[in-house]
């Protein structure tokens, strides 16, 4: 084959040279052509699914699409989202999407800062200690949700019988039967179940802070908190920024936890973006609406995305 | 030494009430799906019931058609089919193309990547529709292959960012002295790279596998019927029919937890130096 002589040929003068210019020609069309098959099998396994529906549902999102057997469709240009922005439930919908993702995030993050730490800690038996932290990210989303709902029960659950026989509640407790808490219990559900996965990725980054650093600040008689903060956190920030974008986009397009515990009640007051948006479209048969809703979504996604990704150069930035 | 055996002490102490918090709710699942019904129900709640009722487990493996028990475990099969079949395409997928994305210059690659990362924004909300006329057309709907297509583009984006941060931190050098040998760039890939990478491997296989274990939207808009339902599903339509028997749903939940788990709790050990190099590089 060309590409392997030309490459033998090229590694046996050295190092290969990198993307400066000097590069030779034919090289690097060898190169550009070998990572067009090797990549191709994934573009058409990734866009070959999603490219055209994209492009679809941004079709429909401008017409009026009332049924899946609709035969009448009249294009009605942007008034899809201008009665989405201008509804009271598209708003309250939002605010509770905002509420689940800062709230579930930042206790995602401390939690899995503190169990980082522990699981990089000098434990006797750290193989066990891993093995059952790692228990709630591997149960399913739909499995965790039923737990929780079995748990948060007002009849048999678990919570109300540990705070009863603990003299802290006199009566049994309806926790998801109402609007305001519901939000809140859902949210610790699902803090239970993603915090694991958040200190995994938090245990990448600081395992791979070189321990002359704390060597060094210790020589230096630094305290616990001060080495907190001048030596783990900053090594931290990559991790963290990774963790916090994933973690929220995730958060911002959440599902499945509320469509198995609270199916958007009570009185939608658990009823999400995401949620909301699959209501419409597969509830009422808006498609039209639906679209346009999450076209939406993608729209915050992509903007909250855009700030952490700029929040992230500036902190790197400072790190030098 | 004496405040070292203090922090000793107090660590120790930390991990036991992180362990004791998540291990509480899943051993009341336990105890819950193995308590009979009666006790379940009763105030005060007694824990640990005097007698075990194993039923339920009963109930769903040896149930006859129309029961609970066949519709429970036709899942558990279309679920192992739609993992297997996610996870092997995507990692055979995945490798390739992580191989292009770290070891190869070529233009817009990193502009390549992003794309591939950016499909992560996108919520399955906005692909729905027009995925769910698609499959429609291809006669691909209530179809295991059709969850594998669909579950395959949510995967793969992860699966390539896992391995091609994984694979920049295996030296050039390896691969350089298997080529003065004479091997080619995919016999490298090969015999070089993917052996030096068992961690990088090992931590995208438990991904994915999770991933496409959990994955719910999809199934739930695009089968209807015991030939491709898969366990979320089945446990989600489990819980809303048996509200009552919070033990039927709690031993469902639990035998469709297994697999994940017992994949977790193997690899685990894998994934923090499989990622250690992943979530460093970004």
């Amino acid at each position: 084959m060309s590409v392997a002589s030309a490459e033998r040929a090229e590694t046996s003068g050295g190092r290969p040279p990198q993307e400066d210019g000097r590069t030779p020609r034919r090289r690097k069309e060898n190169q550009g052509r070998l990572a067009f098959w090797l990549l191709l099998p994934a573009g058409v396994a990734v866009f070959g699914v999603i490219l055209y529906p994209i492009f679809r549902t941004l079709v429909i999102s401008f017409f009026e699409v009332t049924s899946a057997l609709a035969t009448d469709t009249p294009f009605i240009g942007i008034d899809n989202y201008v009665h989405v922005l201008t509804s009271a439930s598209f708003r309250e919908s939002m605010g509770r999407t905002l509420y689940f993702t800062i709230v579930s995030t930042a206790l995602e993050l401390t939690f899995g800062l503190i169990v980082a730490a522990l699981l990089n800690a000098k434990l006797r038996a750290r193989w066990l200690f891993r093995a059952i932290v790692v228990i709630p990210w591997a149960i399913p989303t739909i499995v965790n949700a039923a737990m929780w709902k079995g748990i948060f029960n007002a009849q048999y659950g678990s919570l109300n019988a540990v705070l009863a026989q603990l003299g802290i509640i006199n009566e049994y407790q309806a926790w998801l039967g109402d609007p305001a808490t519901a939000l809140n219990m859902v949210i610790l559900a699902d803090v239970w179940k993603t915090t694991p996965l958040v200190a995994f990725f938090l245990l990448a980054g600081l395992t791979s802070i070189p321990s002359e650093l704390y060597e060094a600040a210790k020589l230096d008689r630094a305290r616990w908190p001060r080495i907190f903060r001048s030596v783990v956190l900053p090594m931290l920030v990559p991790s963290i920024s990774i963790v916090l974008v994933l973690r929220t986009v995730e958060a911002f397009k959440v599902f499945d936890i509320i469509y198995a515990m609270t199916r958007g009640g009570p009185a939608n007051g658990t009823q999400t973006v995401a949620y909301y948006a699959y209501t419409t479209a597969f509830s009422d048969q808006d498609f039209g609406v639906g679209s346009a809703l999450s076209y939406i979504i993608v729209v915050v996604i992509l903007a909250l995305s855009a700030i952490y990704l700029r929040l992230l150069r500036r902190s790197e930035m400072s790190l030098l | 030494m004496k405040r070292s055996t203090r922090n000793s002490i107090l660590i120790h102490a930390a991990a036991g009430v992180v362990s004791l918090l998540i291990l509480a709710p899943f051993a009341w699942m336990v105890m819950a799906s193995i308590t009979p019904q009666r006790v379940l129900i009763t105030t005060p709640l007694r824990w640990i019931p005097e007698e075990f009722d194993f039923n339920r487990y009963i109930q769903i493996f040896s149930g006859g058609a129309e029961s609970v028990g066949a519709t429970f475990r036709a899942a558990m099969v279309n679920s192992a089919v739609v993992a297997v079949g996610t996870v092997t395409i995507s990692m055979v997928v995945g490798i390739l193309g992580a191989y292009a994305f770290a070891r190869l210059r070529f233009r817009f690659r990193r502009a390549t990547l992003m794309v591939f990362l950016a499909t992560y924004m996108l919520p399955q909300i906005a692909l729905l529709i027009p995925l769910y006329l698609i499959l429609n057309s291809l006669g691909l709907l209530d179809t295991t292959t059709g969850l594998i297509l669909v579950d395959c583009a949510l995967v793969i984006p992860f699966v390539l960012w896992i391995l091609s941060n994984y694979f920049m931190t295996i030296p050039d050098e390896l691969e350089e002295a298997a080529r003065i040998d004479g091997t080619t760039r995919l016999g490298a890939l090969f015999w070089v790279v993917l052996p030096a990478a068992r961690p990088g491997i090992f931590a995208a296989i438990m991904f994915s596998f999770l991933l496409a274990w959990d994955e719910f939207m999809y199934a739930l808009i695009f089968t209807s019927s015991d030939a491709a339902k898969t366990l979320p599903v089945a446990i989600s339509e489990f819980a809303g029919r048996y509200t009552t028997d919070f033990g039927l749903v709690a031993a469902g939940g639990i035998l469709a937890a297994l697999p994940p788990l017992i994949v977790a709790i193997i690899f685990q050990r894998y994934v923090v130096s499989g990622m250690a190099a992943g979530a460093v590089k970004g």
